[in-house]
C-alpha cells in the first residue's frame, strides 16, 4: 500500500509541465542565492509592469506643499524637490530600467552573437577583417562611445538604448566568436555543408543554436550592465530626460544639491540600482553554473 | 618571440588608425561645430563673415580629407596640435588632469589588490561554504553599485556623520600629500570597491582551477606545508589571469571615470573628455581618444606579452 502513492506521483512527473517546475525547483534546491536573484528579477518586471496600479500617486503630480518632505506615513520614502513621492517615481523608474535593460542586452547579445558566429564560421579574412573592426570598437572605452553616440542622436529613451547597444556588440562578438571556432570543427557543420545547405542556414540554424549556454550567460550579464550605464548617462543628463522616471536622473540635479537636507532622495533611488544590478548578476552566476558545468569553477 | 612581438606591434597600427577614423568623422557627424558653440549668444552670431572667418583660422574650411591628413601628419610627428578652445597646446591640457587621472587609478588598483587577493583566495579554499558565500554577495554586489552612488554616500555620510566635507580642489601630491590623499581617497575607494569585485572573482576561479591541477596533489602528497603549497605553487600560478584582469580594469580607469570625476568635482581626464565634446573641441577630443584607445591597446599587448613570458607553455608552443 505504501508503494501505491509513490508511484501515482512519479507520473506526473514525465508530462512536460511537471518536469519544467520540477526543474525550477531543483534549480532552488541546488542554487539558493540565484533563486533568490531571479525572485528579485521577477517582482522588479512586475513592478515596472504594474507601475501605474501599485505606486500611491502620479509620478508627474507636484505637490508644493511637501517638497523635500522626509519619509513618513503618506511619503514613504520622501519627497523631491517638486514634492514628488520618491517612492512611485523608483517604481516607475523600474519601467526604464528593465526596458533599457532588456532592450540592449537582447539587441546587443544577438547582433554580438550573429556577428561572432559568422565571422567564425566564414573564417580567413573575413575573419580579419571583422575582428579588426570589432577591436576598433572595443579599444573605445564603453561610456565615451554611448557619449559619442548620445551627442550624435540627442537623449531620450531610444537613442540611450541604441548608445548602449553598440559597444556592447564587439564584447558579445568576442565571446561568441570564441565558442563558434570550436563549434565550426564538429562534424554536424561539415554534414549539413554536405547537404549542400547555404550559409546562412548553417550560421542559424545549426551554429547558433549550439552557442546558446554563452548567449544566455551574456544576456544576463549584460542586463546588470546596461541598467548600469543608463543610469550613468542620465546621471550625466545624457540618457532619459525630465520628466521620465529614471534611477539614475533622480540622483541628478537637486539629489546632489539637497542631499545633506533630503538624504532620501540621493540613497533611495541608488538603493533601487543596486539591489535590480544584484538580482540580475545573483541569478545570471547561478544560470552560468548550472547551464555550464565547464565554467563551474568562475 | 621577436617575431610574435613585431606581428603585434604592426597590428596596433590598422586599429589605432581605424580608432582615428572612427572618431574623426564621428565629431564631424555631431550636430554643430565649435565654431556656434562659441559665439551662440553673443550678436557677432549673426554675421556669418565672423563665423567663416573663425572657421578659417581654426582650419574648419578646408575640406574633410585634407584636415584629416593634417592631423593624421601632425600626431604620426608626436604633434597633438592646440586645442580649439583654449587655443593652448593639447599636451599641457592633458598633462595636469592625466596626472590626476592617473594617481587615482594607481590608488584604485592598490586598494582593489589589498581586498581581491585575500579574499579571492580564501573563497576558494573555502568553496561553497558561508565564507565562500559571503565573499561572492560582496563582490557581486561590488558589481552592482554604481561607483557614483557610492560616492554620493560617501560625501552624504561624512558630512552628516563628521560634519566634514573632502577638499574641492585639487592639491598636486607633491605640493601637499595630506590634503591630496583626503580628496582623492573618496573617489579612490568608491572605484576600487567595484574594481575590487571584479579582481575578487577572478582570484577565486583561478584559484579554484588551479588547486585542482596535479601538480597541486603533488605537493601535497610530498607532504609540503599547506602555506607553502598556496604561496609557492597555487598562488604563483593563479596571479596570471588576476593581473591580466587587473591591467585592463587599469586601462578602463585611465579614461572611463566620467561619472565618479563629476560627483567628486575632479578635474580628470573623463571630465575633460566631456566638456571637450559638449564644446566640439574637435582636436582635444580626438587626441583624447587616442590617447585612451592607446592605452586600452597598449595594455592589452604588454598583457598578452606578460603570459607568454611568464607562462613557458605559452611561449614555446
Amino acid at each position: 500500500m505504501a508503494i501505491r502513492p509513490a508511484t501515482v506521483a512519479e507520473v506526473p512527473d514525465v508530462s512536460g509541465r511537471r518536469s519544467w517546475l520540477a526543474q525550477v525547483r531543483d534549480f532552488c534546491r541546488e542554487r539558493p542565492l540565484g533563486a533568490i536573484g531571479a525572485a528579485v528579477v521577477v517582482v522588479n518586471i512586475l513592478v515596472a509592469l504594474s507601475a501605474n496600479v501599485v505606486a500611491p500617486y502620479d509620478p508627474l503630480a507636484t505637490d508644493y506643499g511637501a517638497m523635500l518632505a522626509p519619509p513618513s506615513a503618506g511619503h514613504w520614502l520622501g519627497t523631491d524637490a517638486f514634492g514628488r513621492d520618491v517612492l512611485t517615481r523608483i517604481l516607475y523608474g523600474s519601467r526604464t530600467a528593465m526596458l533599457v535593460g532588456f532592450a540592449c542586452a537582447f539587441f546587443g547579445a544577438t547582433l554580438g552573437a550573429v556577428i561572432g558566429v559568422a565571422s567564425a564560421y566564414f573564417a580567413g579574412k573575413v575573419d580579419l577583417i571583422v575582428q579588426r573592426f570589432m577591436d576598433i570598437f572595443l579599444a573605445f572605452p564603453l561610456i565615451i562611445l554611448a557619449l559619442a553616440v548620445v551627442s550624435i542622436l540627442g537623449t531620450g529613451i531610444q537613442n540611450v538604448i541604441m548608445a548602449i547597444t553598440i559597444p556592447m556588440i564587439p564584447r558579445a562578438a568576442l565571446v561568441a566568436r570564441s565558442s563558434a571556432l570550436a563549434i565550426r570543427e564538429l562534424p554536424y557543420v561539415d554534414a549539413a555543408r554536405a547537404a549542400g545547405f547555404r550559409h546562412r542556414r548553417i550560421i542559424l540554424r545549426h551554429m547558433l543554436p549550439n552557442v546558446m549556454a554563452p548567449y544566455l550567460i551574456m544576456l544576463t550579464a549584460y542586463l546588470g550592465q546596461a541598467i548600469l550605464l543608463e543610469a550613468s548617462l542620465s546621471f550625466l543628463g545624457l540618457g532619459v530626460s525630465e520628466p521620465t522616471a529614471a534611477w539614475g536622473l533622480m540622483l541628478r540635479g537637486a539629489a546632489v544639491q539637497f542631499a545633506e537636507a533630503a538624504p532620501w532622495m540621493a540613497i533611495f533611488p541608488g538603493l533601487a540600482i543596486s539591489l535590480a544590478v544584484f538580482a540580475f548578476n545573483l541569478f545570471g552566476d547561478s544560470l552560468r553554473d548550472a547551464l555550464d558545468p565547464r565554467l563551474k569553477t568562475q | 618571440m621577436a617575431k610574435y612581438i613585431v606581428k603585434r606591434l604592426l597590428l596596433m597600427i590598422p586599429t589605432l588608425l581605424g580608432v582615428a577614423v572612427l572618431i574623426f568623422f564621428l565629431m564631424r557627424v555631431v550636430p554643430g561645430d565649435i565654431v556656434e558653440m562659441r559665439f551662440a549668444g553673443e550678436s557677432a552670431f549673426a554675421q556669418k563673415e565672423n563665423l567663416d572667418k573663425e572657421r578659417a583660422r581654426l582650419g574648419l574650411d578646408q575640406p574633410l580629407w585634407k584636415q584629416f591628413v593634417t592631423w593624421m601628419w601632425g600626431i604620426v610627428q608626436l604633434d597633438f596640435g592646440t586645442s580649439m578652445w583654449t587655443g593652448s597646446p593639447i599636451f599641457e591640457e592633458i598633462k595636469l588632469r592625466a596626472a590626476l587621472s592617473f594617481q587615482l587609478a594607481v590608488m584604485a588598483t592598490v586598494i582593489a589588490v589589498v581586498l581581491a587577493i585575500p579574499l579571492g583566495v580564501v573563497a576558494a579554499l573555502k568553496q561553497d561554504t558561508w565564507v565562500d558565500y559571503g565573499v561572492r554577495i560582496f563582490s557581486i554586489a561590488g558589481l552592482a553599485t554604481p561607483s557614483f552612488w557610492l560616492g554620493i554616500v560617501f560625501i552624504l555620510m561624512l558630512l552628516i556623520v563628521f560634519k566634514w566635507l573632502p577638499p574641492m580642489v585639487y592639491t598636486p601630491f607633491w605640493v601637499n600629500p595630506w590634503q591630496n590623499m583626503l580628496q582623492l581617497i573618496w573617489p579612490a575607494l568608491a572605484v576600487g570597491y567595484r574594481y575590487s569585485a571584479v579582481a575578487t572573482r577572478m582570484t577565486r576561479s583561478a584559484m579554484l582551477e588551479v588547486l585542482r591541477e596535479d601538480y597541486i596533489r603533488t605537493a601535497r602528497a610530498k607532504g609540503l606545508w599547506q602555506k607553502l603549497i598556496l604561496s609557492r605553487h597555487a598562488l604563483k600560478n593563479a596571479m596570471l589571469p588576476v593581473l591580466a584582469v587587473v591591467a585592463l580594469e587599469f586601462a578602463f580607469l585611465m579614461g572611463g571615470l566620467v561619472v565618479t570625476e563629476q560627483v567628486f568635482n575632479l578635474n580628470g581626464l573623463g571630465m575633460l573628455f566631456v566638456e571637450s565634446v559638449a564644446r566640439r573641441d574637435y582636436t582635444l577630443t580626438q587626441a583624447l581618444v587616442m590617447l585612451v584607445a592607446f592605452v586600452f591597446i597598449f595594455v592589452n599587448f604588454t598583457v598578452d606579452l606578460m603570459y607568454a613570458w611568464l607562462d613557458p607553455r605559452i611561449r614555446f608552443r
